[in-house]
């Protein structure tokens, strides 16, 4: 135990300053310049003070210095409270606690500190890197707590011990990890994330809004297929990912017009004329928006979520955490037959004088085809494959007719040029039509069998209202490119056009390496971080247990209630086998600590009766009797045969 | 002979070595055992208290041969060991044995000795034979080595390295008498007559008995056990340098021993362990703080109180 009239020593601060480095360093990277420099200075001069030898600064500078830091802090953030303010306080009070260490109680209180600024580390980032620089980091400090009490072991020494007691409580850990019952959310997601910067899609497209995300190879969802397409992902040319509705056309910019949910359960029936459901298990990554994405047509709405006159799918809340749902997907399924008439006049409505061009020859289908809008959508399609439209990743900048400008000048542009285009000619020949922004196909990974969504496969189409069809899905950018929605980006662009590196379909071994790390990343996203009440169900449930709260509570406490008897047992077990001669030196040594005559667990027989002997004359040749009794037993060849059952009388017989 | 004789035999021992020098049971004492134990001793102090008549009076109870080495800095290797003359009248080269070959030596003052003179006694007490020009002459039994060696602050003196040090099984310091010891000593008789004056109380053979017991004297698995774990913690602790070798602690376990028989008892006690502690490990652990003066039985004290028995 530590004493508390103990200084700290020379050894003990060296201990306490690594495990403080230790904390600091992965959250310097999170914090601004000047206080990584103060920190940093901090433990330079402690550093100095231990190697060096000098004084410790006195009180009053210390006092000085926390203010100017929590000054600092304060205007900084213009707070001291929420994540990076409150971290950023905590730092400056770890670094100058160490400035103070004079007594154990201060050698805690930084190692405590330490334990806390660890943890810490997970409000910033939670990938398994930070893991294991936290695990580390623990080990450190749990050996900077150990020598706080003892310091004479070796450094190699202090570090097994700890790793032996980290180990030790491993078990445990699991335990409350696997069993202790879930909250919904996640487990590290904090109030303040909400100004974090997301990449992804926006509720608005202009020309280059999409070719700017292909770009990005971050990740936007992962999809695990399950039920009749575990194994076997449908063909990539139906992979459709819905995401936004943009029915709001201003000549240059489309934009989502409703973000009110309209209903609840899908409005539309179930049913299919010939195609299987699609079962799949979606892990969207935070994107600070509220719309989700799914296959057509989702049949159940996630929780907390619902659809839109237009049926885009949204989440009552921001995604800002790594969210999961699981979806049944019906293609062919009629939408839109009874759609209120103001949806069809919002997805008919044209800026005035813009694009005279399309307008023109949208009015020649309207007159060639009269009201059969099916032939109209047949007549554009052609118009567009007649075009030799370019698909590219860098169009030439448009002017104010921009669907003109690309149809008829330049003939060159990415998916959301031909979105635009399509859906302009259908409204500017009276037929319902709207640009729909999602993404489009996706990558299995062979490793662990998910399809990986990335920025790049962003995408935009079409959907034109058909009176006796409802919505259907034309996406024109099949018509020029064909095989980027039956294979992928990489083959359908010129060669010459730059792509991200996971884009691209040269480089397969660098590729293969990122399978194995994006596998196992999305092992650790789906069962570490992603260890929600849904999750803790289904384990147990394939465990054979009932999932129940209150059920996982008491499975919790029987487990933790029967390792510690196992423990306990283990320990009376080992104090069993002490043996029995052993067991009568203890209960002679009681005695005699009645007295006040304590035994020293180095003091020999001999040693401790003469002790005994002159505080208590009395009794002297009785101890020493018992001690050269003991003795005898304990250390001779041959022992006496009943050297034992003497001993135990006479140590009864002793009456102090 | 029996067990009380033997020690009847002993306390005798002690009792002729203790008229003469005054005041020093404990060191005697350890003395002894030393040479029970069949090692080598090394007396560490300042000139003039009383080491040289230590070994002239061991050698005289014990009834053995002594020769008395004084070590000097031009001292040769030969000027010990001896050296092959060559003989003009049968024309041929003849061994002329050095002091060594003797049952005990006296090596005096053998860190004035350069190097070189030391390690060839060093290397003869270790092997117990000596190798001159291709053939080995076996030394006497017993053998016994007492080197005296002044305090390595003292001009003019060879420090022996750790290694050699080993070799000798126990240190010891005499010190100063107290104060009756002293006033004793001043009006007592003249000490080197009274040596000459003692008669042997052992002959050869039956020193190698005793011996013999000492060795066969009872280590319980407890008693090792606990040897172990001093040795064990040493090489943990960072108070040290380095931690005791196991030749060690079984030096440790050999002195103990005869430190039992010295008692009269068939078994060894913690307290034996204890006892010998300070003279077994003093000059084989060294402290890493060096500058501090910290006596034998100081370091020992710390040793035995941080062990607990087993």
């Amino acid at each position: 135990m530590a004493r508390l009239d103990r200084p700290v020593s020379r050894r003990q601060s060296q201990w306490l300053l690594l495990a403080a480095v230790t904390a600091f360093a992965p959250l310097a990277t999170h914090m601004p310049v000047w206080l990584a420099v103060f920190a940093g200075a901090a433990f330079v001069w402690r550093g100095w003070i231990i190697q060096r030898g000098g004084r410790l600064p006195p009180r009053w500078l210390l006092v000085l210095l926390v203010i100017a830091g929590s000054l600092g802090v304060f205007f900084e953030y213009r707070s001291l409270f929420g994540r990076t303010p409150g971290i950023a306080l905590l730092l400056i009070f770890l670094s100058l606690k160490l400035m103070e260490l004079r007594a154990p109680r201060d050698a805690v209180v930084t190692v405590l500190l330490c334990y806390f600024l660890i943890l810490g580390q997970f409000l910033f980032t939670q990938t398994i890197l930070t893991a294991c620089v936290t695990c580390l980091a623990v080990v450190i400090t749990t050996a900077a707590l150990l020598a706080a009490n003892n310091d004479r072991p070796t450094i190699k020494q202090q570090f097994e011990h700890a790793g032996r007691l980290l180990l030790q409580a491993l078990p445990f850990m699991l335990l409350l990890f696997v069993l202790f019952p879930r909250v919904n959310g996640p487990l590290w997601g904090l109030p303040e994330d909400r100004r974090t910067a997301l990449s992804g899609l926006t509720d608005a497209m202009a020309p280059g809004t999409i070719a700017q995300l292909s770009q990005s190879d971050a990740i936007a969802f992962r999809v695990a297929f399950t039920g009749a397409f575990k194994g076997i992902a449908p063909a990539q040319s139906s992979l459709y990912w819905r995401g936004l509705v943009m029915p709001d056309f201003d000549g240059r910019t489309w934009r989502v017009s409703q973000t009110r949910e309209a209903y609840t359960t899908p409005p539309y029936a179930e049913e299919s004329r010939h195609s299987k459901p699609i079962d799949y298990e979606l892990t969207l990554e935070p994107h600070g928006k509220r719309w989700l994405f799914a296959l057509e047509s989702p049949t159940t709405l996630p929780a907390e979520s619902g659809l839109t006159r237009d049926y885009q799918l949204l989440s009552r809340q921001p995604v800002r955490s790594r969210m999961r749902y699981t979806q049944r997907a019906v293609p062919d399924i009629q939408k839109g037959l009874t759609d209120p008439p103001e949806v069809l006049q919002e997805s008919l409505a044209l800026p005035k004088n813009s694009n005279p061009r399309t307008r023109a020859i949208a009015i020649s289908w309207r007159q060639r085809h009269g009201d059969n809008d099916a032939a109209i959508l047949q007549a554009a399609e052609d118009f567009f494959s007649r075009q030799l439209l370019r698909y590219t990743l860098n169009p030439p900048l448009t002017g104010s007719d921009s669907v003109d400008e690309f149809l008829f000048d330049n003939k060159r542009g990415f998916c959301e040029h031909f979105a635009s285009a399509f859906a302009f000619a259908l409204r500017a020949a009276g037929v319902p039509a709207r640009v729909v922004a999602g993404y489009q196909g996706g990558e299995i990974n062979p490793v662990d069998g998910f399809l990986v969504v990335r920025q790049y496969d962003a995408h935009a189409w079409t959907e034109v209202w058909l009176s006796k069809q409802g919505w259907v899905r034309v996406d024109p950018t099949a018509i020029a490119a064909p095989r980027r929605i039956d294979s992928s980006l990489a083959t359908a662009i010129p060669a010459n056009e730059t792509l991200p590196f996971l884009a691209r379909n040269d480089m397969a071994w660098l590729k293969a390496i990122r399978y194995q790390i994006d596998a196992v990343t999305n092992g650790w996203n789906q069962w570490v971080l992603g260890y929600d009440p849904q999750r803790q169900r289904d384990l147990l449930t394939r465990l054979g247990l009932d999932a129940d709260w209150r059920n996982m509570t008491a499975l919790l406490t029987i487990l933790c209630g029967a390792s510690l008897l196992l423990l306990t047992g283990w320990v009376l077990r080992q104090r069993e086998r002490i043996d029995p001669v052993r067991r009568a030196w203890q209960r002679f040594t009681a005695k005699l600590a009645k007295r006040g005559i304590v035994w020293q667990p180095w003091e020999g027989p001999d040693t401790l009766a003469a002790r005994a002997a002159s505080q208590l004359p009395a009794h002297a040749t009785k101890i020493h009797a018992i001690a050269r009794s003991y003795a005898r037993l304990r250390y001779a060849a041959h022992p006496p045969s009943k050297g034992l059952v003497e001993l135990n009388q006479s140590i009864r017989d002793l009456s102090l | 002979m029996q067990p009380s004789e033997h020690h009847l035999l002993l306390t005798q021992l002690l009792t002729d070595i203790n008229r003469i020098i005054l005041g020093k049971k404990e060191p005697v004492r350890m003395a002894l055992a030393c040479l029970l134990a069949g090692g080598h001793l090394l007396v560490e102090d300042l000139p003039g208290v009383g080491k040289t008549t230590l070994a002239h009076v061991l050698a005289r109870v014990l009834g053995l041969d002594l020769q008395r080495i004084q070590f000097t800095s031009d001292m040769l290797p030969a000027d010990i060991i001896g050296v092959s003359v060559f003989d003009r009248a049968s024309g041929a080269f003849h061994f002329h044995p050095g002091p060594i070959f003797t049952q005990m030596v006296l090596a005096d003052e053998l860190n004035r000795a350069t190097p070189k003179a030391q390690s060839a006694l060093l290397e003869a007490m270790e092997e117990r034979q000596v190798t001159i020009e291709g053939a080995t002459r076996a030394l006497p039994a017993p053998f016994f080595v007492i080197a005296t060696q002044n305090p390595a602050f003292q001009i003019g003196t060879f420090p022996l390295p750790e290694s050699q040090l080993d070799r000798f099984l126990l240190k010891i310091e005499l010190g100063y008498p107290d104060a009756a010891a002293e006033r004793e000593l001043l009006a007592g008789a003249d000490r080197r007559q009274m040596v000459a004056e003692l008669t042997p109380r052992l002959l050869p053979p039956q020193l190698l008995e005793l011996q013999q017991k000492t060795r066969s004297v009872h280590a319980s698995p407890a008693l090792i056990a606990y040897i172990q774990a001093l040795a064990a913690f040493t090489r943990s602790s960072p108070l040290w340098v380095a931690g005791l070798s196991p030749r060690a602690g079984l030096a440790l376990l050999a002195v103990a021993r005869a430190w039992a028989l010295l008692d009269g008892r068939d078994h060894v006690l913690p307290e034996d362990v204890q006892a010998v502690l300070p003279g077994v490990i003093a000059h084989r652990l060294r402290f890493h703080d060096d500058t501090r003066k910290v006596g034998a039985g100081e370091t020992a004290n710390r040793l035995i109180e941080a062990v607990p028995l087993p």
